[in-house]
């Protein structure tokens, strides 16, 4: 566990926070073979498209070539007797049509179809699912069905969305923002009173930054594997990243208790984040139950980069108070964070970043108006540091701008605001275990950066706390971006109203074996007419009370203990 | 559809199997033969994860007919054991943590065993150039380097 | 032409764990009739190693060894509920969870053994070899296998444990942000080296020297796979990764590997890594979160570093030669300053 030889080295610096642990232990802190290695060396270890099943269909989605365009009319009459298609499946043929991913959390409204039918609001959106004997079939076929579409106008750029005038892109949203609280289009952190700080400060830095859009990438691609087991269940093979995720979600969109469902996994190809949207295991087990046979939905390559969700970009506006010394004695951000068409997990994203900021630094006067903005690109998702890999690339860029404003080396600038052990940060917490300092005098050693004698004593442990413990004598606060027509007291609900799910119907008929149940309301290999205008905002239903909790599974409780 | 009839070697084994016109040698070896150690990662010949050999050569099983493997010697990461003993290769990475998810593992191993096939003492540069055709998300690739030269030097040294 | 040589600084923490819905993580622990343990949980091991550190872990709190235990997951029948592998939470939630359900399972083994060596359960200690004896008289013992045999075959006892692991959801406070986001946060600090050709704009990052704090290094290799690998994926995303390069326009977006480009073995920066363990006090035996951490302050640093090469403030990333070319033009040619 020394250090290696060369400049790949890795060593454990042991010498640090000693005293802090005990190193005597029998497995802990040692270097052991990966329980999962050997599997992975000679091939055999079991991932979700590694089960094989006779009769295999295959799932391949119609998407739309446009960034907004309302859905005339979808025909798959064509598609429907061509070689090898089984079935071709639209968003009637789904038994709740609407979802959010974070719903399962209590978190914001419903807003995204499984399979659009009014209208879609991103380029490769899906708006049908063929299932085919073949994957080949099943390409040729999705190919042949006919969207008769009206393009709509589109944004693209997240401030042109949040302009008046700009396109709706997201009905349940109309101002393109989602609603934090019932009550603002955006997530305030108010800490003291930023603008009399930046009045008071010496230098004023301010900046522009910009995060990409970056595809996750794994090497296995998303996907799932349905089949029916017995006892009218649905057994699942996944590359979910969370695999009761997957199943709630499934659970609620297909209308089936999750004692019908097994889920499958644990194995999986790489994630990074990409495998959490719980796109195919619905999917699959939907095509399972309308087929009676096993059916597959996976993403090809070219699926996984352009229409799998990606890290959204972000971009940030960062302006800092400093003084000539060094102290950063205000920091304003505001940010934007892409979500896309739709919402699913980016509302989350920017709590956690809310909760991030300032960075790892104690400054005294702290202000961030950060927004979850819809626009006409593919849905963003979770990524390899969700919520903080932007914004800490805007800060720490910003950093060295500081630095050079003021005259430091950059990494005193880090030591001297440094957060320490009994400072309060901005989220009204006060910091512990901290180790920055630390962090920075270590690699600036090793690195051959000379530091100025104060950052190299400092240590997290001490300096910290007394004043800089407290919380700021005055805040400045504000009802910037008030919202109307949504409760609050909850993060975002409609008020007074459950949103219903647009294209609710029918569960589908448990398939028997036969090619599919067809018939009836829905007319499984002809032309669906949807409804020609974009799904309305307001719900159907007048004042529907909220669903008892007899209803879809979550993962929270409603009545719970919310800890402050 | 008329199947096709592909007799082979596959890992030392003589083999008879169907292929469907069109077929590609990684879904013919999944899904006709059940060896599910070369893994679909693009389709495009542009990752890897379905690295082969044919007579030695490393192939992309993704872009190669099933049915051009007549009469010819396959062999995939599913083959580089001796039984119940691992190739020394297998070996190291297990012991360099060579492998995190291990979906680009199978591949990777067979690139690097026909390296070695071909130059048992290959230098870091000749290393680097037989994975290159290996993509991994994980790894960042140097301790996948690392485990391949340490059975290098073991050769070169015994 | 010309390469510069600059180097770049950052510094970050990160938090462990969510705060959504409150975030538990459930785990359950049994034995065989001969001493070996299962663990069952539905967490997902994405390459990041859950199924190998939650193994040390329940090893080390049940006191047998490593070959003793094995992790199953994730099956939806026979493991309990897990929010999932997301927010570096695997480690921190699951392993607490693993803990608790140790402690309850190895608390009916050493009743078990108690009875067997008639002795009080609070005297006896695992010597972490499938021995359990009397504290301080090591030839007073009985194996981890004699207990199990014991315990289910004689005495009636189930060798088993439930765990779960829930930091309760914290409301935010819509008009200033207070909350309680997470209860730990893992740090790095890192210096990169790159070389930016002032001719064709290219920018290589050559060398990165980093500290990484983690809490406690549970397992050094799974740490160093995550820091090494997440410190490529962090190079890779300053300066060659983008689904979009004209974003927010979507033209020219890449649909395969030939175009969405990323660093190959060819082109690695070597890395020397430092790691730092201070405790997280509700970590499992310190432990925190290294997999996400480890990518983000490369970003900035090789920013940082390209300034400090030729004097471009890149702050869109990618880094691409065109934004490089277009910052050199702008400023008339390099302006290197090699302050750091």
């Amino acid at each position: 566990m020394s250090a290696q030889s060369g400049k790949n080295g890795f060593e454990l610096r042991k010498d640090l926070f000693a005293d802090e642990r005990d190193d005597n232990l029998n497995e802990i802190g040692k270097r052991i073979r990966r329980q999962d290695i050997e599997g992975h060396v000679t091939g055999r270890s079991p991932f979700y498209d590694d089960h094989l099943f006779d009769g295999l269909l295959h799932i391949r989605c119609v998407r739309s070539p446009h960034h907004h365009a309302r859905i005339r009319r979808i025909d798959t009459s064509r598609a429907a007797g061509m070689d090898g298609v089984v079935r071709i499946v639209t968003g009637a043929d789904v038994p709740v049509n609407l979802n959010t991913l974070l719903s399962l959390l209590d978190f914001g409204l419903d807003d995204e179809p499984v399979l659009s039918h009014a209208k879609v609001a991103y380029k490769g959106e899906p708006v049908a699912a063929v299932i085919a004997a073949t994957e080949a079939q099943a390409r040729a076929a999705a190919q042949a069905v006919q969207v008769d579409w009206e393009v709509l106008p589109h944004v693209l750029d997240v401030e042109e969305a949040l302009k008046p005038g700009a396109p709706t892109v997201n009905e349940t949203y109309p101002a393109n923002a989602f609603v934090y609280h019932g009550k603002y289009d955006h997530q305030k952190l108010r800490y003291g009173d930023v603008d009399r700080a930046l009045a008071e400060a010496d230098h004023v830095v301010e900046g522009r930054y910009e995060m990409s859009p970056i595809e996750q990438a794994p090497i296995e691609t998303c996907g799932a594997i349905a089949a029916q087991e017995q006892n009218g269940r649905y057994v699942c093979y996944t590359g979910t990243q969370a695999l009761f995720f997957s199943l709630g979600t499934a659970s609620k969109v297909l209308n089936l208790p999750s004692s019908r469902l097994h889920f499958i996994g644990g194995t999986v190809g790489g994630g990074f984040g990409g495998k959490v949207d719980s796109i195919h295991e619905p999917l699959a087990i939907l095509g399972t139950m309308l087929t009676g046979r096993p059916c597959k939905s996976q993403w090809d390559r070219e699926e996984e980069m352009q229409v799998g969700a990606p890290r959204g970009a972000e971009r940030w506006y960062v302006t800092d108070g400093v003084m000539k010394d060094g102290r950063i004695t205000a920091r304003k951000f505001t940010g934007y964070f892409d979500s896309g068409a739709y919402t699913r997990l980016s509302s989350y994203a920017i709590i956690k970043g809310v909760g991030h900021l300032p960075g790892p630094y104690t400054i005294p006067n702290v202000y961030a108006d950060v927004y979850c903005v819809y626009t006409n690109r593919t849905p963003a998702t979770a990524m390899r540091g969700f919520g903080i890999t932007g914004v800490d690339f805007a800060i720490e860029a910003h950093m060295d701008k500081v630095a050079e404003r003021v005259g430091m080396n950059p990494v005193d600038l880090r030591i001297l605001n440094a957060y320490r052990d009994g400072d309060m940060k901005a989220h009204r917490r006060v910091a512990k275990n901290c180790a920055l300092v630390e962090c920075c005098q270590v690699a600036a050693e090793k690195a051959g950066v000379r530091l100025s004698p104060d950052p190299l004593a400092a240590t997290s442990m001490t300096g910290g706390g007394g004043p800089r413990g407290a919380l700021p004598a005055h805040t400045a606060t504000d009802e910037n971006g008030r919202v109307e027509g949504f409760s609050s007291g909850s993060y975002a609900q409609k008020d007074g109203v459950s949103v219903q799910p647009v294209a609710a119907s029918k569960a589908p008929a448990m398939a028997t074996g036969q090619r599919a149940p067809g018939g009836g309301s829905t007319p499984p290999q002809g032309v669906s007419a949807p409804s020609p205008a974009p799904p309305a905002p307001v719900p159907s239903q007048p004042a529907a009370k909220k669903p008892a909790r007899s209803g879809a599974m979550r993962f929270s409780s409603l009545s719970g203990f919310r800890r402050r | 559809m008329a199947k096709i009839p592909v007799t082979f070697t596959h890992n030392g084994t003589d083999r008879a199997a169907f292929a469907d016109p069109g077929q590609n040698l990684l879904e013919f070896l999944r899904r006709g033969l059940g060896d599910l150690s070369p893994k679909y990662g693009c389709g495009q010949g542009a990752c890897g994860a379905c690295t082969v050999t044919i007579d030695g050569q490393t192939q992309l099983a993704c872009l190669v007919l099933a049915e051009t493997v007549q009469g010819r010697d396959v062999r995939t990461a599913a083959g580089l054991a001796d039984g119940a003993t691992l190739d020394p290769l297998q070996e190291a990475f297990m012991d360099h943590f060579a492998a995190q998810c291990g979906y680009c593992t199978p591949g990777m191993l067979v690139s690097a065993r026909a390296l070695l096939d071909t130059n048992p003492t290959p230098t870091r540069e000749e290393v680097i150039e037989a994975i290159s055709g290996n993509l991994c998300r994980c790894t960042g690739y140097e301790p996948i380097i690392e485990a391949i030269l340490s059975v290098a030097g073991r050769r070169a040294t015994a | 032409m010309t390469r510069h040589t600059g180097r770049g600084f950052a510094a970050i923490n990160y938090p462990i764990g969510m705060n959504l819905g409150g975030d538990p993580s459930q785990a359950l622990v049994h034995s065989n009739p001969d001493g070996k343990f299962t663990v069952a949980l539905s967490a997902i091991d994405l390459g990041q190693g859950m199924k190998s550190v939650t193994r040390q872990i329940a090893a080390e709190t049940l006191g047998v060894p490593i070959a003793d235990v094995y992790v199953d997951t994730a099956d939806s029948d026979t493991g309990p509920h897990d929010m999932g592998s997301f927010a570096s939470r695997g480690t921190h939630r699951m392993g607490n969870a693993v803990i608790e359900a140790s402690l309850e399972a190895r608390s009916v083994m050493l009743e078990a053994a108690a009875e067997e060596l008639e002795v009080d359960a609070g005297d006896l200690v695992t010597d972490g070899q499938g021995n359990i004896h009397v504290r301080g008289a090591p030839s007073r013992s009985i194996t981890t296998m004699a207990a199990a045999q014991a315990a289910q075959f004689k005495q009636g006892r189930t060798i088993a444990g439930r765990g779960i692991f829930l930091v309760p959801l914290s409301d935010v406070d819509p008009e200033t942000g207070e909350m309680s986001p997470v209860t730990t946060f893992a740090h790095a600090a890192l210096v990169v080296e790159v070389t930016v050709d002032d001719e064709t704009g290219e920018v290589e990052v050559v060398d990165i020297q980093s500290a990484y704090e983690v809490g406690r290094a549970l397992n050094p290799g799974l740490v160093e796979q995550q820091l090494r690998g997440g410190a490529w994926m962090g190079m890779s995303h300053a300066a060659w990764e983008t689904t979009e390069p004209y974003y927010p326009a979507r033209d020219h977006g890449p649909v395969d590997f030939n175009h969405y480009v990323m660093p190959g073995p060819g082109d690695l920066a070597t890395h020397h890594i430092s790691v730092l363990e201070r405790p997280a006090e509700d970590g499992p035996y310190g432990g925190k979160g290294p997999g996400e951490m480890c990518a983000n302050p490369v970003l900035p640093a090789v920013v940082n570093a390209v300034y400090d090469a030729v004097g471009v403030r890149i702050d869109a990333l990618p880094v691409t030669p065109e934004k490089v070319l277009r910052g050199l033009q702008a400023n008339g040619g390099a302006r290197p300053r090699q302050a750091l």
